[in-house]
């Protein structure tokens, strides 16, 4: 037992600690105004305007596929029509942010933390202290601000293509109604559907940045440190994001119950 | 006497099991160059990264200016930064950037935005560190010796009162090395620093330094002029100045 505590339980601890810690410095820091808007523009283009294509394939290849496979259940049922609003319900509340966060974590996340931890380990963030800089203000807060202005854009264009996508091969491809396809999609998505995918996708940035982040500026043991902390922020974060993204499915699902009102 | 700039008391550090500092306590005198000798791994570094707040010290005091500086917050260390220059032994340029955005990035961190200024300012360092010409180039663009001048002239353009040196002439061959001490030299000259320099270069300490401190099992064994070196007859201070390893070759 004490093994399991001292090998698992209480690196966990501190890991949440650190994050937590690191997470509370730059929201002081951006209450304070410590906020470098050029840093901040060019990473929202990195994150934002470099996140494009992934976000686009995942979005657009995640509705049509998952409209081919609703088809082919539903249509021996004759509920072909109810296709377009089950994908669409699905891409808002479930697939549309935890796909985007997968793709952005593995993109985005990965470059934050290999940047920022070959930084560390040429010992450039001590050169940032030394010249009077704080590397929260300077490399976590612009990275986090980019993040948290991104993701929910990112997340309604994967959202939107999705269901542009569906609409596409549930109409011109599998021939479903494209009328009644298109006011079943408008009759059951809602406001609450789409605040969902935004606040998970501002969840997700925020999980994402602060876990990249602290993996960079815990990098040591050079070149292969950095390896360690880009290959530990992917699978992290991956997992946190499923993990958070049940309970906060829940918790969400009480302020914004599904199902049409 | 004249007050010491720096005053450093009973300094312990200790990394992993090894005591790196075991009560190191040291002054630095306002213009004087103090070179701090002492073995590779000795804990040279390590006692240099204290002085501006990069570690902090498990017991023993720093002051600087008067004021206790191993107490401060992050936040609350950064005027003390300012007053201070470090060059780093590889230089720690950003690589990001290149040689005119490294060495204007303290002028434009500390509010400069009028580019002529910042053009000026940039100019007039790197011709103090002789790197004219070659403010377009990226750091993993130039040689060792460049790269250190370039971390110089980083380090001074806002003047700074103490520069620290961490073995300013580690790797370089010795022509490069000559003319990284005439730097420091000049530097301390033309900018009436506080210079600390750290090496286990002889060549360079005879050439850079006001007093000598060797650092030997974390504490201070030795602490005089150049000249005083040379007559120290202290075995280990002996050892170190004559290049002897005390191992027997079979």
């Amino acid at each position: 037992m004490p093994a399991i505590l001292n090998g698992l339980f209480f690196p966990f601890l501190t890991f949440l600690g650190e994050l937590a810690v690191l997470a509370g410095e730059t929201l002081s820091s951006i209450a304070h105004g410590r906020v470098r808007v050029w840093l901040t523009l060019r990473q929202i283009a990195e994150v934002g305007f470099g996140s494009q294509l992934v976000v686009v394939v995942t979005g657009a290849f995640t509705g049509a596929v998952f409209t081919a496979q609703a088809y082919f259940q539903f249509a021996a049922l004759n509920m072909e029509t109810a296709v377009g609003p089950v994908v669409a319900l699905s891409m808002f509340r479930e697939l549309g942010p935890a796909l985007t966060g997968l793709m952005v974590a593995g993109r985005v996340g990965a470059a934050m933390t290999a940047e920022i931890g070959t930084m560390k380990v040429t010992q450039q963030i001590d050169a940032l202290r030394a010249l009077a800089v704080n590397p929260i203000d300077y490399l976590v807060v612009p990275r986090a601000l980019a993040m948290f202005i991104s993701m929910p854009l990112l997340v309604v264009e994967c959202v939107g293509l999705g269901v542009l996508a569906s609409y596409y091969v549930g109409v011109h491809v599998l021939n479903i109604n494209g009328v009644y396809f298109f006011a079943n999609v408008q009759k059951w998505t809602q406001w609450s559907d789409i605040m969902m995918s935004l606040i998970k996708g501002f969840v997700f940035g925020g999980l994402i940045v602060f876990i990249s982040c602290r993996e960079g500026l815990q990098a040591k043991d050079g070149a292969v440190g950095v390896g360690r902390a880009t290959t530990a922020t992917v699978v992290t974060s991956s997992l946190a994001l499923l993990i958070f993204n049940f309970f906060l499915t829940m918790a969400l699902n009480i302020i914004f119950p599904a199902g049409h009102r | 006497m004249n007050e010491p700039l720096i005053h450093v008391q009973d300094l312990v550090q200790r990394l992993g099991s090894q005591d790196i500092l075991r009560g190191l306590t040291l002054d630095v005198l306002p213009g004087e160059t103090l070179v701090l000798l002492g073995k590779s791994g000795g804990g040279k570094s390590v006692f240099l990264r204290h002085l501006v707040g990069l570690m902090r010290p498990i017991s023993g005091s720093i002051v600087f200016e008067g004021q206790e500086i191993t107490k401060l917050k992050e936040r609350e260390l950064e005027p003390v930064r300012r007053k201070i220059g470090m060059l780093f032994q590889d230089g720690a340029l950003f690589d990001s950037m290149d040689v005119f955005d490294n060495v204007a990035f303290p002028l434009r961190e500390r509010g400069e935005r009028n580019p002529a200024v910042v053009r000026e300012k940039v100019a007039q360092s790197l011709v103090m560190v002789n790197m004219t010409g070659h403010d377009k180039k990226m750091p993993a663009n130039l040689s060792g010796g460049m790269r250190k001048r370039v971390a110089l002239a980083r380090a001074i353009i806002s003047p700074p009162d103490v520069i620290l040196y961490d073995e300013p002439t580690a790797g370089l061959d010795p022509i490069v090395s000559d003319s990284i001490n005439r730097l420091i030299r000049r530097l301390q000259r033309q900018l009436n620093v506080t210079s600390l320099v750290v090496t286990h270069d002889m060549t360079s300490c005879n050439h850079v330094a006001d007093r000598v401190a060797l650092l030997d099992e974390g504490r201070i064994r030795f602490l005089g002029t150049t000249s005083d070196l040379r007559d120290a007859r202290d075995p280990v201070v002996r050892d170190f100045v004559d290049g002897r390893s005390g191992e027997t070759v079979y």
